[in-house]
């Protein structure tokens, strides 16, 4: 979306380039070349994935990776039918998790967000200094103590282990911050409140419509964040029915180690599992604010 | 009066309320686990009366696990581990991110947007899956690139070897951070004012002269920021290197930081020696981090103070 604004004054030195320096004409070709070349590197795997899942498994070890094969029907069969459907169990409990737990947060962070930003009140910079603070602490060392937390009041192994830990992102109120700064004016909350609208209502009504361009990258961070998670849900879960996707290929992958036979699974498994992502990625990226991400630092 | 007094009240805690949820979750979530770990981090076990009839008690141990933490061999030799791979991976998935923003960023190039898009693409792809899908591609019996070393006839390639398992696992980190990152150099580049070029182009100054000289001094904060995360995202470590796990033994249960210390907590049930650990890569990445910030802090942000 970014690239579409300055489309204009780049098109004024596009002639310029013409007539003065015919040499420049080359410097482009090479630029495409090396471009093509990351996205060929980047699909690769992912096209590899695809085709071997369409293998039997006596073709994945003896034909050249990138034919295709013809087990693609079976596979699909062997992993909706391993243990009575639990694959598509993963799946669920990974969109929970990283839907719902992206949607808490990311409510959270704008409620903190808009409240450091607009608010002046004694106490402001200490807490933003702790808040930033949090955004150094490596979130992964913390998931020990909070095992043995959540273990202690009973909750370990529960659906709450995994989804309220990653309710908090000190990242996320960051950006809410910069961004309630810049999107929400002054002046428009100061006629709301003249009108008499009371603070939830104008934060509902008023606040979170302006920021939506930024909850959503913040929304979408956090998505992606939870959903890649392994650790949290590795170290909180034991029962495998409540297993997110990642955590239950990798277990298909651990039991497969001496027995190559589960490897046609783990490969139909994680080419089934990227698929949505992409197409996830590929719809939303027109709403992904990665300006509100570089502007951050600044502030 | 006693209306304004109440709405002044009303007015100050306002803030307060609207930070009450995530000051709550900071607290239990945050605060709370990094207290207990430190307070763990002094327990352990003791041996109480002689010989076979010892009872083991929970005491305050003072800093006998952080002086176990750092002798153990296996620890240490995870933190080395974690700084080769961290030498490797870091520089080249910036610098690449770097280029790729630089290249998308020169005028009349074709295939922009298809590159830019297939680039990003590993963003979506978790780190575990990135590993199996890398992994399947290192793995001799499955591997492309085996397979057609063997019929061109030269050695067989291992993926899994040293000093190879380094360059595997990070090309597994490049694959899925460049296009994350080239995404965020690439709109600090967006944000710059064209006139700046213009004038330079003018002058005659090439698009290498320009990257160099102007772009790349100006994204600077933005690199500031995507090798801060860099380095704090490498340092903890730990799905990578688990999912290969089971393809190779050359990647042990302990063979990252992060890997040990779940094998302390959770398998020899030292719950003490395991805290003590976090709490040394937890300190470790925050001097790390500030050290950068500092560093680059005053490069970058210099001429404005």
């Amino acid at each position: 979306m970014s690239a579409t604004l300055q489309a204009s004054p780049r098109t004024g030195d596009r002639q310029f380039g013409h007539r003065h320096r015919p040499a420049a004409q080359r410097r482009p070709r090479l630029a495409m070349i090396v471009l093509l070349l990351g996205a060929l590197y980047c699909l690769t795997p992912v096209a590899w994935v695809v085709i071997a899942a369409s293998k039997t498994p006596r073709e994945l070890f003896t034909t050249f990776s990138f034919a295709p094969g013809s087990g693609l029907v079976d596979n699909l069969a062997n992993l909706s039918g391993y243990d009575a459907g639990q694959f598509w169990q993963w799946g669920l409990n990974s969109l929970l998790y990283a839907g719902l737990g992206a949607i808490l947060s990311t409510f959270v962070s704008a409620m903190a967000g808009y409240a450091l930003a607009k608010f002046r009140f004694r106490g402001r910079e200490v807490l933003f200094s702790v808040i930033l603070a949090g955004v150094l602490v490596p979130g992964i060392v913390l998931a020990v103590p909070q095992y043995l937390l959540l273990a202690s009041v009973g909750l370990a192994g529960t659906y709450w282990s995994v989804l309220l830990p990653v309710i908090i992102n000190p990242f996320g109120i960051f950006l809410c911050r910069v961004f309630a700064a810049a999107a929400v004016p002054q002046s428009t909350l100061e006629a709301a409140r003249l009108d008499g609208a009371g603070e939830v209502r104008i934060f509902g009504h008023i606040v979170l419509p302006m920021m939506t361009q930024g909850l959503v990258t913040v929304f979408l961070l956090q998505f992606v964040g939870i959903w890649n998670n392994f650790l949290l849900p590795f170290i909180m879960l034991s029962d495998q029915d409540k297993y997110p996707i990642t955590l239950g290929l990798y277990t298909f992958l651990s039991k497969g180690a001496g027995d190559t036979d589960l490897y046609p699974l783990v490969i139909i498994g994680s080419a089934v599992s990227v698929i949505p992502l992409i197409v996830l990625v590929l719809v939303l990226q027109r709403f992904w604010r990665a300006d509100l991400l570089a502007g951050g630092l600044k502030g | 009066m006693p209306t304004s007094t109440g709405r002044r009240i009303r007015a100050a805690a306002t803030p307060w309320l609207f930070a009450t949820p995530a000051i709550v979750f900071f607290t239990l979530f945050l605060i709370i686990p990094i207290g207990y770990a430190i307070y763990l981090s002094f327990r352990g076990f003791r041996i109480h009366g002689g010989g076979a009839f010892g009872r083991r008690v929970q005491a305050f141990v003072g800093f006998d696990n952080y002086l176990a933490a750092l002798t153990d061999p296996e620890y240490v030799a995870g933190l080395g581990r974690v700084l080769i791979y961290g030498v490797i991976a870091i520089p080249s998935v910036l610098g690449l991110a770097l280029l790729f923003a630089l290249l998308l960023d020169i005028p009349r190039v074709r295939a922009q947007g298809f590159s830019r898009t297939a680039i990003f693409l590993p963003y979506a792809v978790p780190g575990v899956i990135a590993s199996l899908l890398w992994g399947f591609l290192y793995l001799p019996s499955t591997s492309p690139i085996t397979y057609l070393a063997e019929r061109l006839h030269t050695g067989p390639l291992d993926f899994f070897g040293y000093p190879a398992l380094y360059f595997s696992l990070a090309n597994i980190a490049l694959w899925s951070g460049v296009g994350f990152n080239m995404i965020i150099i690439f709109t600090s580049l967006r944000a710059i004012p064209t006139s700046i070029y213009e004038a330079a182009r003018i002058d005659g100054a090439s698009e290498l002269q320009i990257a160099w000289r102007i772009k790349i001094p100006l994204v600077a904060p933005a690199l500031v920021l995507t090798g801060l995360f860099s380095v704090i995202g490498t340092l903890q470590l730990y799905s990578e290197p688990a999912t290969l796990h089971p393809m190779t033994a050359t990647v042990t249960t302990t063979w990252v930081p992060l890997m040990k210390i779940y094998e302390e907590a959770f398998k020899n049930d030292n719950l003490g020696g395991a805290a003590a650990a976090s709490v040394v890569l937890a300190l470790g990445i925050l001097v790390i981090s500030l050290l950068l910030l500092r560093l680059f802090q005053r490069r970058t942000f210099g001429d404005n103070v």
